[in-house]
């Protein structure tokens, strides 16, 4: 006789259900996953995963990991990467040597695609957590990336 | 007991300075406005509730913001419908597709007249509550089914055929499983159902073919209020909004009050069944009348809940399901259920507290 089992596991099934939202109904109120934005700005952090900006980290001493290969700028399926480089004489071979002026990442035309921060071969970029980026003028949303009067970082190319 | 004993003290009041077929008139009309008062912003309440509770079940938060806790969300959102412009199709039909949010929303409201929320507070004490109650819930779906064949919207259409459907399907069972309880009460007034109860609630004194046709009451309510799972009238994913895709404004707010108003009438019905209406458990607070609403408005509330924890939980019905649920699973159960329930009832087995 499956109709009276069709008729048990049935409501079997339907109590597990109820059961589970049952038990979220009870512990909503500590472990809501709602973020109450505006309020807690000050403690709000964005989790490691979140796709914010391209951000280019500096160590103390001003120094950073991109080397000016121009793979990102080259990844980048819509120019939003734009790597502005020179030739300067490295101090200690004296050779003259490729390095970047200026590393300018236009964010309104960004796609948060990740392909730049994936082809890196120095991990000189990765991806921030900033998420406001709202701003009155369009211009502001060009960014350079490279603080002023950084270096690279010694021992990246090895 | 001045607020309870609404009729007679209104009636009384009125005939001191009128006639008195004026003052029957008056009467009737005051007693409908507070009515509509009360069930309108019940229906709005009913609507921040579903909004909290469905937030709860989702381990979000929900509307917190506008009053104490988002309590004067849904006032807000009703004056923000109240002041859009009412647009419709070019093809409709336009008298019927103005007149079928009303079918909807009257439906609804009749039904609560009958309904005893205490000994006093109670509009229309007829003698056949409960066959009343069946004939006006099945009424509302002629308001749906005008609704989406004169919007002239193949979504509306279908969602009203749906209606169709699943309401000529569901009242069956939501008359057997009330005609099962009638056989132990053997009247289908509401108020003396209420007073047999005092021997123990119905629930109690049938015991097992109660609690089935509960159960089968609380699956078909839910049906014929076109309420999830059973929400293949509106079927967001498949159908837009289903029969009121093409109504804005307050006429859409209707049929969304409707919806809240009619979950709220098989809640009552349920109490009043099955639950013993505004009588308190074990009789402790019978001294005191005016708690009747309280204990009736919590039985309520409860089974409103049941109502939004099934909406929350299960996933919507297909068609073919929803008709197999009914012809071939409840319908059969029912029949057997109320052979059952008068075997009990002629065998004297039923509790008496």
């Amino acid at each position: 006789m499956s109709y009276f089992s069709d008729i048990y596991q049935g409501i079997k099934t339907l109590l597990t259900g109820m059961s589970v939202t049952g038990k979220y109904f009870i512990t909503s109120r500590k472990g809501a996953i709602t973020q109450q934005y505006p309020d807690n700005r000050d403690t709000l952090t964005m989790f490691d995963r979140f796709r914010g900006e391209v951000i280019m980290p500096h160590n103390e001493e001003n120094e950073h990991r991109c080397t000016g290969c121009q793979k990102c700028d080259i990844a980048c399926p819509n120019g939003t990467i734009e790597i502005i480089w020179d030739r300067g004489i490295d101090e200690e071979t004296g050779k003259k040597k490729k390095k970047i002026d200026q590393f300018v990442y236009h964010l309104s035309m960004c796609t948060m695609c990740g392909l730049c921060i994936d082809v890196c071969p120095t991990d000189a970029i990765e991806w921030g957590q900033n998420f406001e980026n709202s701003t009155y003028d369009r211009s502001k949303l060009t960014r350079v990336l490279n603080n002023p009067d950084s270096k690279l970082m010694s021992g990246v190319e090895d | 007991m001045i607020i309870l004993s609404i009729t007679e003290n209104v009636n009384n009041w009125l005939l001191s300075i009128m006639s008195e077929d004026a003052a029957s008139i008056v009467a009737m009309v005051l007693i409908a406005l507070i009515y509509l008062t009360i069930f309108a912003i019940a229906g709005l309440f009913l609507v921040l509730i579903e909004r909290r509770v469905a937030a709860w079940f989702q381990l979000r938060i929900g509307p917190n913001r506008v009053g104490y806790q988002g309590l004067l969300q849904t006032m807000a959102d009703a004056i923000k419908l109240l002041t859009k412009e009412l647009t419709g199709t070019e093809k409709a039909d336009k008298f019927l597709y103005n007149l079928a949010p009303y079918f909807v929303i009257i439906s609804a409201l009749m039904a609560l007249a009958v309904i005893p929320f205490t000994q006093e507070f109670h509009a229309f004490d007829i003698n056949i509550g409960i066959f009343f109650l069946i004939a006006i819930s099945s009424i509302g779906v002629i308001g749906i089914l005008l609704g989406g064949w004169s919007s002239n919207n193949k979504f509306a259409l279908i969602g009203a055929m749906r209606s169709g459907v699943q309401t000529i399907s569901y009242e069956l069972s939501v008359g057997l499983s009330l005609l099962t309880m009638v056989i132990v009460t053997g009247t289908l007034q509401l108020s003396e159902i209420i007073e047999f109860q005092k021997s123990g609630w119905l629930i109690v004194q049938g015991h097992i073919p109660a609690i089935i046709a509960f159960m089968v009451f609380m699956i078909s309510g839910t049906a014929e209020t076109n309420r999830a799972p059973f929400d293949l009238v509106e079927a967001e994913s498949e159908l837009g909004a289903g029969f009121h895709t093409e109504y804005s404004g307050m006429k859409f707010a209707y049929f969304f009050l409707a919806e809240f108003i009619n979950m709220f009438i098989i809640a009552a019905i349920a109490t009043t069944i099955f639950f013993g209406g505004w009588l308190s458990p074990f009789g402790i607070t019978e001294s005191i009348p005016m708690l009747g609403v309280f204990w009736f408005l919590a039985k309520t509330m409860v089974l409103v809940f049941l109502m939004m924890w099934f909406r929350w939980t299960f996933p919507r019905l297909r068609v073919d399901q929803l008709l197999t649920l009914e012809w071939k699973y409840l319908l059969p159960i029912n029949l057997v259920n109320m052979v059952l329930m008068a075997l009990i009832v002629w065998l004297n087995l039923t509790i008496q507290l």
